[in-house]
């Protein structure tokens, strides 16, 4: 199993291994599950109040579509934990926070300072995402009315 | 125009904070060349033949007097001495260092300019008509639309990493002057029988190898959902565009491979679903941005007639100038394609020069025109005499807009390490070719536009006459394609038949001109006659 390098959550790990998205469908009752790119977390639906582990993996940087999928589960409700695996980069973990991963096993340890920094700079948003950060629309006319 | 706040100020600050941190990464080898390359691109910072190119956003091409003052500013400290206007309403600069590429950034932030997104795999510079704000027959100014577009795309978590770029246009007219059907999503802003404004969403456009015609999947969206359908048309495109071959991972491919219905209707269910999410601004929001685009104050005593005096300045005015919404004020447009000159081209000193002159004759707002060239857009009639002597001074005062010599083309393989063959010398030998005031003039509109590669950044595609480079076992060569069109009569050019060599391209094209001429009747444009006789007397001319 993968062992998160970063965690932003106060409860325990699930300690057993997350299995595949079509070996969980087909009927298992395990809590930890793992989406690969390209499959479709909405299949995860019926069965979030059950799990406390959703691994989304990354097959390259390059490739975005498990920010839909973490922003998909997070809309739906989900509020276990949600772990990028795999190609995850020190420029991406703002981004991916913000599409609601709050766990990160990067298939390449990050240098744990450039990551802290990376975490911390961006302040202000401009857009609504999983995260829940009031975007700057927000702000503007709060301040106005 | 849109003016910053706090918020906006500090969303360029930081991202020049990031991005000198990200470069400093790069320089000590903490960032690999392939991991950087995303995060450069993203900032709009390039690797070509010779050196990096660095590419500044303007968005939806409105600039003002001190923006366009500092672009040259910086051609001059951190180029060499020139600036390059596009396709996609921005400005490129060719010879960049990348230890300065974060000072430029810096410098940008002073006068409220970024390079964000001007490249990479997420949603790019949101385009709109180039005379927005000023035109006869504009419903609305599209620009608010095109802001509030602009502030959602910015960094947006989700969409950082899409299968392919993605482009907006955004029309508030009924003439097309942005290629709205030629992007992955074109807007246009449209009036309900209740007389509501709303948007109709034109999805899955293109060049590239594969052009299409955007159709048209939603024709009202209401105001205030504009953001919430945009990120659901961009979520099914980030979960099922295709990622396995670079060259069908444009949207346009999703709508084509699923069909237009099955694409909407997916659209439909995620957009049913992201109206329960709350993520779209409040109209007050949009009627903030609104407020900035509001119209400068006009003289209503402006005189209405159109000055007089030397044929020269008469033949600049009829070709360069377009109507105005305001009685007594014309839209000047100031073209960047002297004869024998590199297509969008512009010295420091002449964007200084054009900083000046928006700032005295238009308000101080300054446009850049998709068609590479700049546009004062609110011009008192009654000074477009004194603006032009001053273009004339600068080397500006080209009358030939929408003319032959008016020619789009990419950097192609002078500068670009994606091109196949050469573009700006095949511009420039036609301009010059076709440089005669005369003979511009009894061709009349022809739009003429070149590419260096497949990739079209050039819209050959969209061109009445489309010139395509390409690689004929190491040896470059032009293929011809006529007839097509970028408004709203959008259509795709026809290949004519086998390429040409350099000088053969140059022949092929008068050629073909001559045919128009010889067949013209009455009004007809290069366009209308091809519409009308067909491909086969211009094959027979070239060919036979």
């Amino acid at each position: 199993m993968v062992e998160p390098q970063l965690r932003f959550r106060d409860d325990a790990p699930v300690d057993s291994p997350a299995i595949g998205l079509a070996d969980f469908t087909a009927g298992s009752n395990v809590a930890a599950v793992r989406i690969e790119a390209g499959e479709d977390a909405r299949l995860l639906l019926p069965h979030l109040a059950s799990l406390r582990l959703v691994e989304i993996v990354f097959p390259a940087f390059t490739d975005g579509r498990g920010m839909s999928a973490a922003r998909v589960l997070r809309e739906a409700g989900y509020a276990g934990e949600l772990r990028a695996v795999g190609a995850v980069l020190v420029d991406q973990l703002a981004a991916m926070r913000r599409c609601g991963f709050d766990a990160f096993a990067p298939a390449k340890p990050l240098d744990a300072k450039d990551a802290e920094a990376a975490l911390a700079r961006w302040g202000i948003v401009y857009q609504s995402a999983a995260d829940g950060v009031r975007p700057i629309w927000a702000l503007r006319h709060a301040a106005a009315g | 125009m849109y003016q910053y706040d706090q918020y906006d100020q500090a969303m360029v600050d930081t991202r020049v904070a990031e991005f000198r941190d990200q470069t400093a990464r790069r320089l000590d080898g903490r960032i690999s060349e392939e991991a950087f390359r995303p995060l450069r691109l993203m900032n709009g910072l390039y690797l070509q033949l010779h050196a990096y190119m660095l590419r500044v956003a303007i968005p939806y091409g409105t600039l003002s007097g001190a923006q366009m003052r500092l672009l040259g500013d910086i051609a001059d400290k951190y180029d060499r001495g020139y600036g390059h206007f596009t396709t996609r309403q921005n400005i490129q600069y060719n010879w960049i260092k990348l230890s300065e590429a974060p000072d430029i950034l810096a410098d940008l932030a002073t006068v409220e300019m970024h390079a964000i997104q001007t490249s990479g795999n997420c949603i790019r510079n949101i385009s709109a008509d180039q005379y927005a704000g000023a035109a006869a027959d504009e419903i609305t100014d599209p620009r608010p639309y095109a802001e509030l577009l602009r502030q959602w795309s910015s960094f947006h978590p989700e969409f950082c990493a899409l299968p392919r770029k993605f482009k907006f246009a955004v029309i508030g007219s009924e003439t097309d002057r942005a290629a709205m059907r030629l992007h992955d999503i074109g807007i246009q802003i449209v009036r309900n029988a209740a007389g509501e404004l709303g948007c109709a969403f034109y999805v899955g456009g293109g060049m590239g190898r594969t052009p299409m015609i955007a159709p048209l999947i939603n024709a009202f969206v209401p105001l205030d959902q504009l953001i919430t359908y945009s990120e659901a048309c961009l979520r099914v495109y980030n979960r099922y565009g295709r990622r396995d071959n670079k060259y069908k991972a444009r949207i346009k491919i999703l709508v084509h491979e699923l069909g237009k219905d099955e694409y909407t209707r997916q659209v439909e269910a995620e957009f049913a679903h992201l109206l329960t999410q709350n993520i779209e601004p409040p109209l007050a929001e949009f009627a903030r941005i609104k407020a900035f685009f509001a119209d400068p104050a006009f003289d209503p005593a402006a005189p209405d007639a159109m000055p007089n005096g030397d044929p020269a300045f008469l033949r600049w005015v009829k070709a360069n100038t377009a109507a105005h919404k305001a009685r007594g004020y014309a839209i000047a447009v100031i073209s960047l394609k002297p004869a024998g000159g590199i297509p969008g081209d512009a010295s420091a000193d002449q964007i200084r020069t054009m900083a000046d002159l928006a700032r005295d004759y238009s308000f101080d707002e300054a446009r850049v025109t998709h068609t590479q060239n700049i546009v004062l857009p609110h011009v008192r009639k009654a000074d477009l005499f004194a603006l032009w002597q001053k273009l004339v001074d600068a080397d500006l005062a080209t009358a030939n807009l929408d003319s032959i010599g008016d020619i789009i083309a990419c950097p192609g393989l002078d500068y670009c390490s994606l091109a196949n063959a050469r573009s700006i010398p095949v511009a420039q030998r036609i301009s010059e070719k076709f440089a005669a005031p005369v003979r511009q003039d009894a061709i009349g509109e022809l739009k003429l536009k070149i590419s260096g590669c497949i990739n079209a950044c050039g819209h050959h595609h969209a061109g009445h006459i489309g010139i395509l480079g390409v690689d004929r076992k190491g040896v470059e060569n032009y293929q011809l394609s006529l007839g097509g069109s970028e408004g709203a009569d959008c259509s795709l050019g026809t290949i004519t038949g086998p390429g040409f060599s350099e000088d053969g391209i140059v022949t092929a094209v008068e050629q073909v001109t001559e045919v128009y001429l010889a067949q013209k009747q009455g009004e007809e444009r290069f366009l209308d006659t091809y519409r009308r006789i067909g491909m086969a007397p211009f094959k027979e001319a070239i060919y036979g």
